[in-house]
């Protein structure tokens, strides 16, 4: 029995998806009716430990094994601790540091996996949510299986707040370091740029709806009419039609504007993380079905190239032929 | 020297779409190449540009209908192809990433490459485990998300820096061989030219089953079992403005407005 959760922090900060797992984890244990171990692998782990220390933690376990996360490490350290507990079920972030260990602990120990978990309900079987196809649909699965391994989708539970009572114990794992074929250097912040998104009121926010380089003029002079500051998505900055600064979301920046207009945006996982706490949410978008329209407060079901113009008009701006 | 490059076909879903039992309506689908994977294709098909003792090929699991993404990063340069295929592959209820780690493990096996490049994710199932589950079946080092990729096979070390969230990147020496699953931005994919396309006619595609690789058909048997999809009941209470452009622009425009945010 047991359910085992693994924590993850960088750069000294535990990070919140770790209390989110927490919560996931005590949800998870109940439906078991078993404990909750967290476990905190490398750098302060004691003040890591402390911090993990939230209402529904049984035990803690620290594993005082280098600074900042090598999957190496984490690989070995997990293994062994899951060898001394026997889990039923082994809860890592769906975060990119654990998508890069928990498939290798789930396909070396035999584990079933499944990634991105958004929901699960009952014990026996487990059934668990995943979205698929772009946020499009939910699908369910029963996890057939004594022991297995999930991912957990940040954001989806709510942090665990109040102090807890757990004990802490430090765990000697064996590390074999001739076995790491890995070695992290360290770390590069992309850089700053121009403007900076984060500060802006309103933004205007253009996606591949927007078709073409040649097009973005249109969504540039909707921001100009409305003083607004021009953000994106992932593939106009991938596709080198706006600089990195501009991208919002995951692996970009994490805005909370008064209002934000996403035009020709779908409203994937990734994106929605860096703008769903903005205070009004407007988008433009011809499919009814996309995931955008579910953090939405007003929303507009047509074409942005006969919206957009017919805005910029309202403000008294001039569309630009494209 | 030997790339190995994991090419799927991916299902997108039309605007409206229809379920079918568990699964999206097959009138509702379309298919195209794998967005990660056509950076994938494009970095292995680079780095052989600049050598010129690299072989890139592909490895596909699906049915034949995946021929022609198979062609298309045949015609953006790779070399040659394989596609894995079986009734009992087109019988399973779908693949989990155990069954395809193995799958294309087992290809791996065979071909004994020196670095395999998958992509992050699949847009369709986006379980985002594959590569490094395959990475761990066939023994290989990997890294998960990479968005810089310096090769020095001389010295058996790939340099990566992995993309991180917030804008943060992590550098890492990764030994060879490897698997590297490949984030988009990372390069900018061609377009497959003429010539290539019709290159690509006479590359070859190699079909191999289960029995060929020495796989066992239960290696499709998973212990997860699908047992509904649906459309997520949303959660939101969007007020969707009706009516021509000009009348939901004007909407839109006075909500503006009486936010206070925008003057005029
Ligand atoms: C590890 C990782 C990190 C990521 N980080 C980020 C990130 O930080 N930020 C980010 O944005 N993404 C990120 N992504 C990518 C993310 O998964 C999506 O691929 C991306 O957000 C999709 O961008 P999009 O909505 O612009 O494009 P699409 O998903 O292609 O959506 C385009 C939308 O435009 C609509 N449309 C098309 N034509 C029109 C028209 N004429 N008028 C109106 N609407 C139209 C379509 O209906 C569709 O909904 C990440 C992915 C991974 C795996």
């Amino acid at each position: 029995m047991t359910v085992l959760a693994v924590a993850e922090h960088r750069r000294g900060d535990l990070r919140d998806v770790s209390l989110e797992l927490v919560t996931a984890g005590r949800e998870l244990a109940d439906e078991l009716d078993t404990d909750l171990a967290v476990a905190v692998v490398g750098g302060d782990v004691d003040a890591f430990a402390g911090r993990l220390d939230r209402e529904g933690v049984d035990t803690i376990y620290t594993v005082s094994e280098g600074e900042e996360f090598n999957h190496g490490v984490y690989t070995q350290a997990v293994e062994q601790l899951h060898a001394d507990l026997d889990p039923t079920a082994l809860l890592v972030p769906n975060s990119v540091n654990g998508l890069d260990y928990a498939p290798a602990v789930a396909d070396d120990l035999g584990l079933s996996l499944v990634t991105d978990v958004v929901a699960f309900e009952g014990g026996d079987p487990i059934e668990v949510i995943r979205e698929q196809y772009g946020g499009k649909v939910e699908t369910t699965y029963d996890v057939e299986a004594d022991q297995y391994v999930l991912t957990i989708r940040p954001a989806e539970w709510p942090a665990a707040e109040a102090s807890g009572d757990a004990t802490t114990e430090a765990f000697e794992a064996d590390i074999d370091e001739a076995a790491l074929g890995t070695t992290v250097n360290g770390f590069e912040e992309v850089a700053g740029g121009d403007v900076d998104i984060t500060e802006a009121d309103v933004l205007v926010s253009v996606g591949r709806g927007i078709e073409d380089e040649e097009n973005i003029p249109l969504i540039e002079e909707l921001a100009d009419a409305l003083g607004a500051t021009l953000s994106s998505s992932r593939p106009i900055v991938d596709n080198g039609w706006l600089p990195q600064n501009r991208q919002v979301g995951q692996s970009g920046k994490v805005v909370t504007p008064d209002v934000y207009i996403a035009i020709g945006i779908s409203g994937a996982v990734q994106h929605v993380a860096g703008m769903k706490g903005s205070d009004t949410i407007v988008a433009i978008n011809t499919d009814p079905n996309a995931p955008i329209y579910d953090i939405a407060d007003y929303g507009i079901v047509d074409d942005l190239f006969e919206v957009v113009p017919e805005l910029i008009e309202q403000f008294g701006g001039e569309a630009p032929d494209l | 020297m030997k790339i190995l490059v994991t090419v799927k076909e991916v299902a997108e879903v039309d605007d409206e779409f229809e379920i079918d039992g568990l699964d999206i309506a097959e009138g509702s689908l379309e298919y195209d190449l794998n967005e990660w994977d056509d950076y994938a294709i494009e970095e292995a098909v680079t780095i052989s540009e600049a050598r010129d003792d690299v072989e890139v090929v592909t490895v596909t699991v699906g049915p034949e209908r995946a021929e022609e993404t198979i062609r298309m990063a045949l015609a953006k340069g790779a070399d040659r192809a394989v596609r894995v295929w079986d009734d009992a592959i087109e019988d399973a209820q779908f693949l989990d990433v155990d069954a395809k780690a193995e799958l294309l493990g087992a290809v791996a096996a065979e071909e004994e490459p020196d670095l395999v490049l998958s992509g992050v994710q699949a847009g369709d199932d986006s379980n985002g485990a594959t590569g490094v589950a395959l990475a761990e079946t066939i023994g290989f080092e990997w890294a998960a998300v990479v968005n810089q990729l310096d090769l020095d096979a001389d010295a058996g070390v790939a340099s990566v820096h992995r993309e991180l969230e917030g804008g943060i990147e992590e550098l890492t020496d990764v030994d060879l061989p490897a698997v590297l699953t490949i984030q988009t931005g990372i390069n900018e994919p061609r377009y497959a030219s003429l010539r290539g396309i019709r290159q690509a006619q006479r590359k070859p595609l190699e079909v191999r089953s289960l029995e060929d690789l020495g796989l066992d058909p239960s290696v499709v048997e998973s212990p997860l079992e699908r047992t509904s999809m649906y459309e997520p009941t949303s959660e939101s209470d969007a007020t969707v403005w009706q009516g021509s452009a000009d009348e939901t622009a004007e909407s839109l425009a006075s909500l503006l407005r009486e936010k206070g945010v925008i003057e005029g």
